[in-house]
């Protein structure tokens, strides 16, 4: 048991119940009122957007900083290895694959030529 | 679990929902699968990563909360982002709200937080218009939780095989980008328009540039000005607004 809690603390398992309530108010955002109501123009709008502008704020920095500051190098496996993703999801349309195919070429780089 | 109210899981309409699910779960399993992994190899703990597969159960807030989570971003940071990233299921809830508004709260907010991407689809599929009987009402929930119990099932178990599998692979493998690719693929997903395109190329760049700011508020900064970007380049020219419905 101690070795299965080893390097939790508190603070992380209450963001972890927060983004299960994260998960409610958003799978039944509409559900919570009896009534029917709608959102603000802009706000509807803005559902268009938020959703891929918070992935990309999150993935971007992941593939292309390292310790705080932009790569200088192209020699990283995570630059081939997200290309591939792309352009295999463009072809194939599937999230599975592109995890799949990215890792087939980011193991091998990063393992075998330790970009 | 509603899963199991004797109501819903003897209706016939109950099994067609497994049924019509089952194609799905090898790669709903297999997403789950690489989930688990890539949560402990991104530097959460056993348990942390257990608590949240049961509890938080939406794969792509879990795996963007985590780097944050690591960073030490403060926890309005990190919901915030989640719920950016759920906004998808705010409109999904409002196409399936005349479809399951008759019942109760907590059992309509139950199927809601049960319902994610595949289950919305196949049961939007299947029912295009709400039930007007109670017998049509009952066949509606009872496919909706057939198809979210075998979503459900195959999601956790293969998520927790991952979770139990991920200690027995190098930390050096750098399997956690596993993790960071399964975004990637969802941002490819959800790129179904131009103005999509630029909120994605404004947000990942701003996030770059304001990344030395403190508390990870560059994600903030990022979405913010993604958003107010495209909302302002649609005033401007509201033809630049093609494929309106999420």
């Amino acid at each position: 048991m101690s070795d299965l809690l080893q390097g939790t603390d508190v603070w992380t398992l209450l963001v972890i119940v927060g983004l299960a309530v994260v998960t409610v108010v958003a799978r039944g955002f509409f559900f919570i009122s009896d009534s029917a109501w709608q959102l603000p123009h802009w706000a509807q709008r803005g559902l268009q957007y938020a959703p891929i502008a918070a992935l990309s704020a999150v993935v971007i920095p992941e593939i292309v900083m390292s310790q705080g500051a932009l790569i200088s190098t192209w020699q990283d496996a995570r630059l081939f290895a997200s290309a591939a993703g792309v352009a295999i999801y463009f072809f194939k349309r599937n999230v599975l694959l592109t995890i799949l195919g990215g890792m087939a070429v980011y193991l091998p780089l990063h393992l075998g030529l330790g970009f | 679990m509603m899963f199991l109210s004797p109501k819903l899981f003897r209706h016939p309409e109950f099994k067609i929902g497994l049924r019509e699910l089952a194609p799905q779960a090898p790669g709903i399993a297999a997403w789950g699968l690489m989930t688990g992994v890539a949560m402990v190899k991104s530097g959460m703990s056993v348990f942390e990563s257990i608590a949240m597969t049961l509890l938080v159960f939406a794969g792509s807030s879990q795996l963007a909360s985590i780097p944050l989570i690591v960073a030490g971003a403060p926890a309005w940071v990190i919901l915030a982002t989640g719920f950016c990233v759920n906004l998808r299921f705010v409109v999904f809830s409002l196409h399936l709200r005349p479809h399951l508004i008759h019942l109760p709260r907590w059992e309509r907010l139950l199927h809601g937080y049960v319902t994610a991407d595949i289950s919305y689809v196949l049961f939007t599929r299947r029912f295009p218009q709400p039930g007007h009987t109670p017998e049509q009402r009952r066949t509606q929930e009872a496919y909706l939780a057939g198809n979210d119990c075998l979503n459900w099932s195959s999601w956790m178990v293969a998520s927790l095989v991952g979770i139990a599998l991920a200690n027995f692979i190098p930390p050096d493998w750098g399997l956690g980008f596993a993790g960071i690719l399964c975004l990637l693929g969802i941002q490819c997903s959800l790129a179904s328009s131009r103005m999509r395109m630029v909120a994605s190329a404004v947000a990942g760049a701003a996030a770059v540039a304001t990344y030395a700011l403190p508390l990870k508020l560059n994600i903030v900064v990022a979405i913010a000005v993604a958003v107010i970007l495209c909302l302002t380049m649609e005033r401007f020219n509201p033809n630049a607004s093609t494929g309106g419905h999420a």
